[in-house]
């Protein structure tokens, strides 16, 4: 049970492309590989331990005011994960400038709280919200290569398309401009759903 | 007054809140299936994002920025609340969600009930964190610049939702292929209108 509770979420129940939650913050960060990790990375982890904390006091929040008990405690954990990055990764944290603090508001985490943690066992809250976070991962690192490789021709930062082949070196090659854009992460998300769908038919719409 | 014109016009097309921020997201795809609910919820948006936006201002303004305490004390020069900025703003939003879905209630129950769970989900919508914290990383000067930022990213926000909201209501006559249905040509649709919104970019005010 506990496997099948780790496994769906990162591809068959993926909260990002089949339960359209956190799209936000997937398409903002995904220009470099770097920065798409360190925001998986977080989100992850915030993800964890929410659901950790939210699931041991889920008996004692009443039921009206659960919205700003839940976010005053994801808020919590969102500074926390905002100052060690501030203090341990200054670079990355610039790069991704309010969208550390948009994990708050991140609908990943407010959906999986409030549809998993507030009525399941600390445990199986955890491996739910780091399932999640995973999942929503995958996206991120997806969309990102994707991203990287063609728009800027590295990865993490690294030359991966040989210089030689450039037109300016006397090559073929240029860098594809529109990938660096905002509106191709949303494409290259929809190509991905197209993809994960042909292959999963269940999850065909109508 | 130029100066918030020019903050105006940006606000609305060239750092449009959907199309170069992707603020939003998760309600702009779920809600925008028919136009009458997209204006309900684009007009509840624009509206806390204008009540929010100035309140969370003042309060960067004379509580969190570092040495904004001075008003009360001049000892207090040194102290630098900023780390505290997420919870506070939060916590303002919230309370205005609260405070917009009463008057709906009260006032308009038939949008109330047309919008359903979107109306307490506007304090999840990143775009009114992100509004503020925008505000903050910016930093705009007077509380009529804040306001005005509020509102025109409000409103960009609105139109970008009606739009997509119109265009869903034709494209559910089109055959799609079979996988790309629902979500999926919807992601590329509101690429494609991104790109179309760059058009914008180039313009200087």
């Amino acid at each position: 049970m506990d496997k099948k509770l780790f496994i769906e979420p990162l591809f068959k129940n993926n909260p990002v492309t089949v339960l359209v939650l956190g799209v936000c913050s997937a398409l903002a960060v995904t220009v470099k590989l770097e920065p798409a990790l360190v925001m998986a990375l977080s989100v992850t982890v915030v993800m964890g331990f929410s659901g950790v904390i939210i699931s041991l006091i889920r008996n004692t929040i009443p039921n009206r005011i659960r919205i700003i008990v839940q976010l005053v405690v994801i808020a919590m954990l969102v500074i926390l994960v905002d100052q060690l990055l501030k203090a341990f990764a200054y670079d990355v944290s610039k790069q991704l400038s309010v969208f550390v603090g948009l994990i708050i508001t991140n609908c990943i985490i407010m959906g999986r709280i409030e549809a998993f943690a507030l009525g399941n066992k600390p445990m199986a809250s955890l491996i739910d919200g780091i399932a999640n976070g995973l999942g929503y991962g995958i996206v991120l690192v997806v969309v990102a290569f994707f991203r990287e490789l063609f728009g800027s021709g590295t990865l993490l930062g690294y030359h991966v398309i040989p210089a030689q082949w450039y037109i300016k070196n006397g090559g073929f090659y240029e860098n594809n401009g529109l990938f660096i854009l905002p509106p191709m992460a949303l494409i290259l998300v929809g190509l991905f759903i197209w993809v994960q769908r042909s292959f999963n038919k269940e999850l065909i719409e109508k | 007054m130029q100066e918030l014109i020019n903050i105006f016009v940006k606000s609305i097309f060239i750092d449009n809140m959907v199309f170069a921020y992707f603020l939003g997201m998760c309600s702009y795809l779920a809600v925008s299936k028919n136009v009458k609910t997209a204006v309900g919820l684009g007009l509840a948006v624009i509206f806390v994002l204008g009540v929010t936006l100035p309140a969370n201002f003042l309060l960067n303004k004379y509580v969190l920025s570092s040495g904004a305490l001075v008003w009360l004390n001049p000892d207090y020069a040194s102290i630098d609340l900023s780390f505290l900025s997420f919870i506070i703003f939060i916590a303002v939003i919230a309370s205005m969600v609260q405070l917009v879905e009463m008057i709906v209630e009260k006032f308009a129950p038939a949008l109330y009930s047309s919008l359903g769970i979107f109306l307490p989900l506007i304090a999840v919508n990143c775009a009114i964190l992100g509004g503020s914290l925008f505000m903050q990383e910016r930093g705009y000067e007077t509380l009529a610049e804040a306001t005005t930022f509020g509102l025109g990213s409000g409103l960009g926000w609105f139109l970008a939702i009606v739009a997509l909201a119109a265009i869903r209501e034709k494209l559910s006559y089109s055959n799609v292929p079979a996988p790309l249905r629902g979500l999926g040509i919807t992601f590329i649709v509101v690429g494609l209108m991104g790109i179309a919104f760059m058009s914008f970019m180039g313009i200087k005010l």
